[in-house]
């Protein structure tokens, strides 16, 4: 795993035209697999996170071990991570889920309970004041009206996520990272300069679409930001 | 031999202790380069926060450096910064030096931001130049603020510190990188419980520091939610 390229290949440019179009099906096999095990580990992060988020703002006892527990998560190099849990779980889907899950844990829980932080008690006592039960209070006022803060969560933890994919090279599945890593191992610059762009824009791309959702679902933020 | 007896057994191994494939020399390796990284990007990162935090200017590019920095992946500043400079330690510091800027210039110009207008007035009011002003009353209050910059900037950097042995150098991602590469499935796990652990202290004390930093005036305001304190101050502007 050590770069074993032969330095010196100066007259290497940046970018390789002719490489891109001969490599088009790979890089797209790459930004596919990218997009893929983003998706999946923001998907269950926040399948996983807005329960907890719900139960350690209610229950303030939890709050602490929730943020305890998903802080080291957060702190632990993805390296290190990938490096304790190959020999267990293999070099696999799996292995490169665990990690990027685990790194969008501490990011949403706690922009989940911002948010809920940020609903106005008026309004929940107004739902009790209705009929509404805690479960359903949950799911029907106070996690709509957190939203703008859980989806500004959903956001950090996604480009934050895009831009761990590319370590998971050393599981083999890479994404755009294994086109980084090919640059690195053959001193050569093209895959490199592929790799890193696709994977900028891909973060700006999810970022301004996750930005535009937001917009269009929760307009009162928009227009209570506007006065 | 079950693989929690491999690791142990490669923790008791004495040549593992010793010499410069030893872990003492590679934990100094990646302590040397993450404290000269993290010091080089402190000198360069925090005069801009502060000043353009004091000026009350540039706040676009301040406030997002730190998104454009998540959008960039480090693992490829560091083999950018190997196709301009080489294998060796001057790949990783330029990468992780590149890595720790944008959260300290962020979370300085946020505390900064915090300090209320009211609070500058009467410092002026009470005749205090403009140097006084910014390191007697608008520093102290920023203070926490600008050490959760550094907490953030000081954990990534010794993360990723990991990855300078992709490019020949040591620390203590060498034993994970190697034990890739050798199928040694002990060293792997020795690696990264040893990078895990240097990590979560890393983090654990410098949060202890943050905690310290905070002016004993506005101690009782800290006080109120301590767990969300752990939050990085650029992320929770987010929200």
């Amino acid at each position: 795993m050590l770069a074993t390229g032969v330095l010196g290949a100066a007259d290497d440019p940046w970018i390789r035209w002719d490489w891109i179009s001969g490599h088009v099906p790979v890089i797209r096999a790459a930004l596919a697999q990218h997009v893929e095990l983003t998706l999946i580990a923001v998907a269950i992060g926040l399948i996983i996170a807005l329960p907890l988020g719900v139960v350690g703002w209610r229950e303030r006892i939890l709050r602490g071990p929730i943020f305890s527990v998903t802080g080291i998560l957060y702190t632990i190099p993805s390296l290190a991570l990938f490096s304790i849990l190959v020999p267990f779980t293999g070099l696999t889907t799996l292995t490169a889920e665990i990690g990027l899950v685990s790194y969008t844990l501490l990011i949403l829980i706690r922009n989940v309970v911002v948010g809920l932080d940020a609903v106005p008690e008026d309004v929940r006592e107004a739902a009790r004041g209705m009929g509404y039960r805690p479960f359903r209070q949950a799911v029907g006022i106070e996690v709509p009206l957190a939203l703008p803060a859980i989806i500004a969560g959903l956001r950090i933890a996604t480009v934050t996520t895009i831009g761990l994919v590319t370590v998971t090279f050393v599981i083999g599945k890479g994404g755009l990272g294994s086109l980084i890593y090919d640059g690195l191992i053959r001193d050569f610059k093209t895959p490199l300069v592929v790799g890193t762009t696709l994977s900028v824009a891909l973060a700006v791309f999810a970022d301004l679409t996750l930005a535009g959702i937001q917009r269009v679902i929760t307009p009162w933020a928009r227009s209570r930001a506007g006065t | 031999m079950s693989l929690f007896e491999q690791v142990a057994r490669w923790f008791a191994d004495g040549s593992h202790w010793q010499g410069d494939f030893g872990i003492p020399n590679r934990l100094l390796e990646h302590v040397e380069l993450s404290g000269a990284s993290i010091l080089a990007a402190a000198i360069i990162a925090l005069p801009i926060g502060i000043g353009l935090g004091h000026l009350r200017r540039g706040g676009i590019v301040a406030i997002n450096v730190a998104n454009v920095g998540r959008a960039v992946p480090s693992f490829a500043l560091l083999v950018i910064a190997f196709e301009l400079v080489g294998l060796g330690w001057p790949p990783a510091f330029i990468a992780l030096v590149a890595l720790g800027i944008p959260p300290m210039v962020t979370n300085s110009y946020i505390g900064m931001g915090e300090v209320d207008a009211d609070i500058r007035e009467a410092a002026r009011g009470m005749g205090m130049r403009e140097r006084a002003v910014l390191f007697r009353v608008e520093l102290p209050i920023a203070l926490p603020f600008v050490m959760a910059g550094i907490r953030t900037s000081a954990v990534n950097v010794v993360a990723t510190a990991t990855r300078a042995a992709l490019v020949g150098w040591g620390g203590l991602g060498r034993f994970i990188i190697d034990g890739f590469s050798q199928r040694d499935d002990a060293q792997k796990i020795a690696g990264g419980l040893l990078v895990a652990i240097l990590s979560i202290l890393v983090e654990v004390s410098l949060t202890g520091l943050q905690r310290l930093s905070v002016p004993k005036g506005l101690r009782m305001r800290e006080s109120v939610d301590t767990t969300l304190s752990k939050v990085p101050a650029a992320e929770l502007s987010a929200a």
